[in-house]
């Protein structure tokens, strides 16, 4: 019989252009994804060494970082404006495809790429971006790679990578009504560290991942990155191949149902043995509240801040009372005491259609509080479509939300999207360290549900308590 | 990129673990285009306060660290964001090596990509490194051809380092030159495929 393989393995064998003992592998690559803030230094070291993009056809561009969510045919920023025209200079060059600031299909890159179907289980991806592990949703190896090698793939479509350890993340049992996939990743990230995925592929397996969208897949993928993995991937079953099914670029007819058949031979043999598993029980996470200055300082919504004495170590001290002191909370207060200015929901961990859905559910027939600035950002400008076509737009902006255009904006406000210092935000991104939405910002990680139920108390609150619509 | 073999130099220490990188490198200095130029802006937020006035409570304005090319922080240095800047504001500030009990993966690869050698020493050992550094002006000698770390007064430990990532430092080369060398075996995979 053969050896029981995990979809890891089986990426990783399809995909080796050289094996030496002893050394890295080279590694082919699929689809490589580019965007303006990490990619300029790599097309002028092709310039300078005379290299082409080997393969321009399996490279896609965007712009996503830098661009302004509002009034956007007038760039203030110099600079930032060089460097979308510096991409867009490159692209032309290199014959690189480019959705820029104007074409529709414009977006955040990890939301395009599944959005038009260039996205795909089986493939290898990389972007110069860590949350390119929000691929692995689909059964993809996809992880995030620095400017040096952007170069290497652009002049080689190769990268040198050591063959990774596996790691079974398996979430046993159902989450609760009104618990999402982010309040799941957070609970992971809270109980097991952000370091814990460091070296190692996460897969996650079990019943709850199972039963997530796609859309709830890549929020629990994208945030592998912050659990320490470089890739975090689900093998692929019939929700992927019916979320892929009719988009742009993906086969139809026989060829689609065949394809689909490979990518469902790639998902984990039964029996198949990880380097490590971790488990978890869906049933026991509430939604979650970051309070300090990692994603792994989490807690659920009904449980107090910790205090500096709850530290393990002196270290462990020390951080907690950095922490408290950056966010400027007491430890020992209850989270949804905390009151907040601000709530950003977008970025590439929340801003697909579904997210901006049920932050709308939430939101209908309410007011944000008064104290409250609240802002969407969708993840795409045909994200930003499909709800205006729904309706969505409106409920938001009746209930005192900006309705913005497509972009990272305030997940790391490289644009003037900014929360001002010592301001605080409920934040549907994925980072909360220090000075991230700003110098001196505060932000506090949650769901698109979770923020939306605190844009309008003004403070955390628990949203089942909202009654929730039930869906995961 | 510059090779590194033997490197003696004052060290710095950071004794803070998860270090990520939109401390080594804000964001607002990521719109640059070109690779240099980023270290005035290493530690930004920690060495600068909103006026833009160096702090003096951040130990790494102290005179006693200027010059330093040695940095020593604690676990998970280098997590967060992928950005290859960090590196380069680290290099360009003038550390050549930091020594940590663990890192970031894709922070680690960046390093070596840049002529910055990253060393994983244990915690007891990255510990005694940052006491000795914080009480007197303190020198080690990094070296990866022997993958020893060692002072004048009797301290010394190893380190391990993948072989491939530690020719490339020890000769400085280019790893798309490498690479290139396996141009016909990218072609037949390319042509298998189709």
């Amino acid at each position: 019989m053969r050896k029981p393989k995990t979809v890891i393995e089986k990426i990783w064998e399809k995909h080796v252009v050289h094996h030496e003992e002893g050394k890295p592998d080279l590694l082919y690559i699929d689809l490589h994804l580019v965007h303006e803030v990490t990619s300029p230094q790599a097309f002028e070291g092709l310039r300078i060494n005379n290299r082409k993009v080997r393969r321009p056809d399996l490279t896609f561009a965007t712009m996503d970082h830098n661009v302004p969510t509002i009034h956007r045919n007038v760039i203030k920023d110099e600079v930032s404006k060089t460097q979308m025209e510096t991409l867009k200079t490159n692209c032309e060059e290199f014959n690189v495809p480019l959705a820029d600031i104007h074409h529709p299909d414009q977006g955040i890159v990890h939301v395009i790429g599944p959005e038009l179907g260039l996205t795909q289980p089986g493939k290898t991806i990389v972007c110069g971006d860590s949350h390119t592990s929000t691929h692995g949703a689909f059964g993809a190896l996809a992880f995030g790679i620095g400017t040096s090698e952007v170069e290497h793939v652009l002049a080689t479509q190769t990268i040198w990578q050591a063959k990774p350890k596996t790691l079974n993340v398996k979430v046993n049992g159902k989450l609760g009504t009104g618990v999402t996939a982010k309040d799941l990743i957070l609970a992971i990230i809270g109980k097991f560290g952000v370091k814990f995925g460091t070296g190692y592929v996460i897969e996650y397996t079990g019943e709850a991942i199972r039963d997530l969208s796609m859309e709830g897949r890549m929020t629990v993928c994208n945030m592998s990155i912050e659990a320490g993995a470089r890739a975090g991937l689900i093998s692929p079953d019939d929700t992927t191949v019916e979320f892929l099914r009719g988009r742009r670029h993906v086969p139809t007819g026989e060829a689609f149902d065949q394809l689909a058949e490979e990518w469902k031979a790639l998902a984990t043999d039964e029996g198949a043995i990880y380097d490590e598993t971790v488990e978890i029980n869906a049933a026991d996470i509430e939604p979650q509240v970051t309070w300090g200055t990692n994603p792994g300082m989490c807690i659920p919504v009904s449980a107090n801040v910790p205090s500096v004495e709850d530290g393990q170590s002196d270290n462990d001290k020390e951080e907690i009372k950095r922490a408290l002191e950056y966010m400027g909370l007491q430890g020992g207060e209850p989270i949804s005491s905390v009151a907040i200015e601000h709530v950003f929901i977008g970025s590439c961990t929340n801003s697909r259609f579904a997210d901006l859905k049920k932050a709308a559910d939430i939101v209908k027939g309410h007011h944000v509080h008064p104290n409250v600035r609240a802002i969407v950002v969708p993840g795409s400008h045909s994200v930003k479509k499909q709800a205006e076509d729904a309706g969505i737009d409106i409920i938001f902006k009746e209930a005192g939300f900006e309705w913005r255009d497509a972009g990272c904006s305030m997940c790391l406000a490289m644009n003037d999207d900014v929360v001002p210092e010592g301001e605080r935000c409920a934040s549907t991104s994925n980072r909360n360290f220090e000075g991230r939405q700003g110098t001196g910002a505060r932000t506090h990680l949650v769901s698109p549900e979770m923020a939306a139920a605190a844009a309008v108390k003004g403070h955390f609150v628990d949203v089942r308590t909202l009654g929730v619509p039930a869906h995961n | 990129m510059e090779p590194i073999r033997k490197h003696t130099g004052l060290v710095y220490p950071l004794n803070r673990a998860n270090v990520d990188t939109d401390q080594i490198i804000p964001k607002q200095f990521l719109k640059r285009i070109s690779r240099q130029g980023f270290g005035q802006f290493v530690f930004y937020n920690w060495r600068f306060d909103s006026k833009g006035t160096l702090r003096d409570d951040f130990s790494l304005n102290q005179p006693k660290y200027e010059g330093t090319s040695i940095l020593v922080a604690g676990e998970n240095f280098g997590c967060g964001s992928s950005r290859e800047h960090a590196p380069w504001a680290l290099l360009d500030y003038g550390f050549r090596v930091v020594i940590a009990p663990s890192y970031a993966d894709i922070f680690y690869n960046n390093c070596t990509k840049n002529g910055i050698l990253p060393v994983i020493l244990s915690d007891d050992e990255v510990q005694t490194l940052i006491k000795n550094a914080e009480t007197e002006q303190y020198y080690l000698t990094v070296d990866l051809e022997a993958k020893k770390v060692y002072d004048n007064k009797g301290f010394e430990a190893t380190f391990d380092l993948d072989s491939y990532k530690r020719e490339m430092l020890l000769n400085g080369w280019d790893d798309i030159a490498v690479t290139l060398t396996h141009v016909d075996k990218i072609d037949q995979f390319e042509a298998n495929r189709k």
